[in-house]
């Protein structure tokens, strides 16, 4: 009761204190909420919804997964059916079928092995909507659905289900769980490593969750930080400093866009091919 | 001032469920909820319409690829085999012709040394028969000279004969005669 309330104190008065050159503005950028931002233009406010007691209304960042996903669709079956005319890939297909043959070529075959063709749908899927989150996300007036731990923890339940029933599947229930403890392990450790390894099946998921939310996040973050800088100042002069870094930053979060994309899509195969082939 | 932004940052992060909307750390069940459904219908969507048609196509370009550099090797590998072989069979042809070249120019050659022997031969064989009926002529002429010889003088005989008859003169003389002939 003491702790929670004196951690609320210093929020409470930094919020106050920068009440106009903000600071909490700042997450209300990076965080959910029920409006679409266009300021200073104005905002949009949507609907709010409810199903059995749990509020599903269309927040921001539900509205921009839907764009990313309907962006990737698009894209996607514009490929199908160019490679339905010709096998041939050009321009606009080539773009996309070198991400394709990344995703097939250099993670999922090396790090699954026999039989990832599967899970390729899977893992493509998961690689091309967290693209284009992370890059819908770098666009003026839009919001990042990846930089949310609600989205990335649902993404990292689904591969942890995925790896864990295709362990399952290719193991068998007791087959696999049996091999989550290493072989050679003494008698007398086996009920700490059952522990132990059962966490660690966990920590996966949970790792992948936090690691995208965070990378995705801490940029924006920055990036606004150094913006506001200039407010908190209060003077143009810092602009010339705040800038240029806040540019840089966003040319890092451009490549970082790119390798959380792939990190996750990586760190996801691996877990696959660890549950699939658990002998190696 | 800086820190004391960074400082309101970590706090505001830190402090979940502070405004209305939730912290930054505070999953949210309606989000969760939207991205499970969008998540699952992209998967399903994508996969039926795009990944599957995508991935077949890829393999199916990079099997065709396979195929037909394994196809030039192959073809290159039968061009060499045929032109060894056609190198090979010209060689053998060169030499077979060779061969029969020297084969008719030794049958020229007998042919002709055994017409020549021929005819060598038969050129002899006609002298000898000539000569042989040169002989046989010379032979008949003669026998017809001797016997003309003997009418001729049978005859001068009888006319001297005739201009002085004297039988028994006649018949010594004709006796002589005919001794003397049958002596020659």
């Amino acid at each position: 009761m003491i702790d929670s309330t004196t951690a609320v104190i210093p929020v409470d008065s930094v919020k106050t204190v920068h009440s106009e050159s903000g600071s909490d503005w700042i997450l209300h950028h990076v965080m959910d909420g029920n409006y679409l931002d266009f300021s200073p233009l104005g905002k949009v406010y949507l609907p709010h919804l409810q199903l059995f007691g749990l509020d599903i209304s269309v927040t921001r960042h539900v509205v921009f997964m839907w764009l990313g996903a309907i962006l990737l669709f698009i894209v996607m079956t514009r490929i199908a059916k160019a490679y339905k005319s010709s096998v041939i890939p050009k321009g606009f297909t080539n773009f996309w079928e070198v991400f394709i043959l990344f995703v097939r070529d250099e993670i999922a075959r090396p790090t699954i092995g026999k039989g990832f063709e599967k899970f390729l749908p899977y893992l493509l899927t998961v690689f091309f909507f967290i693209l284009f989150g992370n890059f819908l996300g770098l666009i003026p007036f839009s919001a990042t659905f990846t930089s949310n731990i609600s989205v990335t923890a649902t993404m990292a339940i689904f591969t942890f289900l995925v790896f864990v029933f295709g362990g399952v599947r290719s193991n068998g229930v007791f087959g696999y769980f049996k091999g989550l403890i290493p072989h050679g392990v003494p008698i007398f450790l086996l009920p700490i490593m059952a522990v132990v390894e059962l966490l660690g099946l966990f920590t996966k998921p949970f790792a992948l969750a936090i690691r995208l939310f965070a990378n995705m996040t801490a940029g924006h973050i920055v990036i606004y930080a150094l913006i506001s800088l200039i407010f908190v100042m209060q003077s143009i002069g810092w602009a010339g400093l705040a800038i240029p870094l806040a540019l840089f930053i966003y040319m890092l979060e451009i490549l970082v866009a790119l390798i959380q994309a792939y990190i996750f899509t990586m760190l996801s195969s691996l877990f696959i091919g660890m549950a699939v082939h658990q002998d190696h | 001032m800086i820190a004391n932004i960074l400082f309101a940052v970590v706090a505001l992060i830190v402090s979940e469920g502070e405004s209305a909307e939730g912290g930054l750390l505070s999953v949210n069940g309606g989000l969760a909820f939207w991205t499970v459904v969008t998540f699952l219908l992209l998967v399903l969507l994508l996969s039926k319409f795009a990944w599957k048609p995508i991935l077949s196509v890829l393999k199916q370009r990079e099997d065709a690829i396979k195929d037909s550099l394994e196809q030039a090797d192959k073809a290159k590998e039968e061009a060499k085999k045929i032109l060894a072989e056609n190198q090979n069979n010209l060689a053998k042809a060169e030499e077979e012709s060779k061969k029969i070249i020297e084969q008719s120019r030794q049958f020229a050659e007998n042919l002709k040394e055994q017409i020549l022997k021929e005819s060598k031969e038969q050129a002899q064989k006609l002298i000898a028969d000539a000569a042989e009926e040169i002989e046989r002529k010379k032979n008949t002429a003669f026998d017809e000279l001797k016997n003309q010889i003997a009418d001729i003088s049978i005859k001068a005989a009888e006319k001297i004969l005739k201009e002085n008859l004297d039988a028994e003169k006649n018949k010594k003389l004709v006796d002589k005669y005919i001794s003397d002939i049958s002596k020659n």
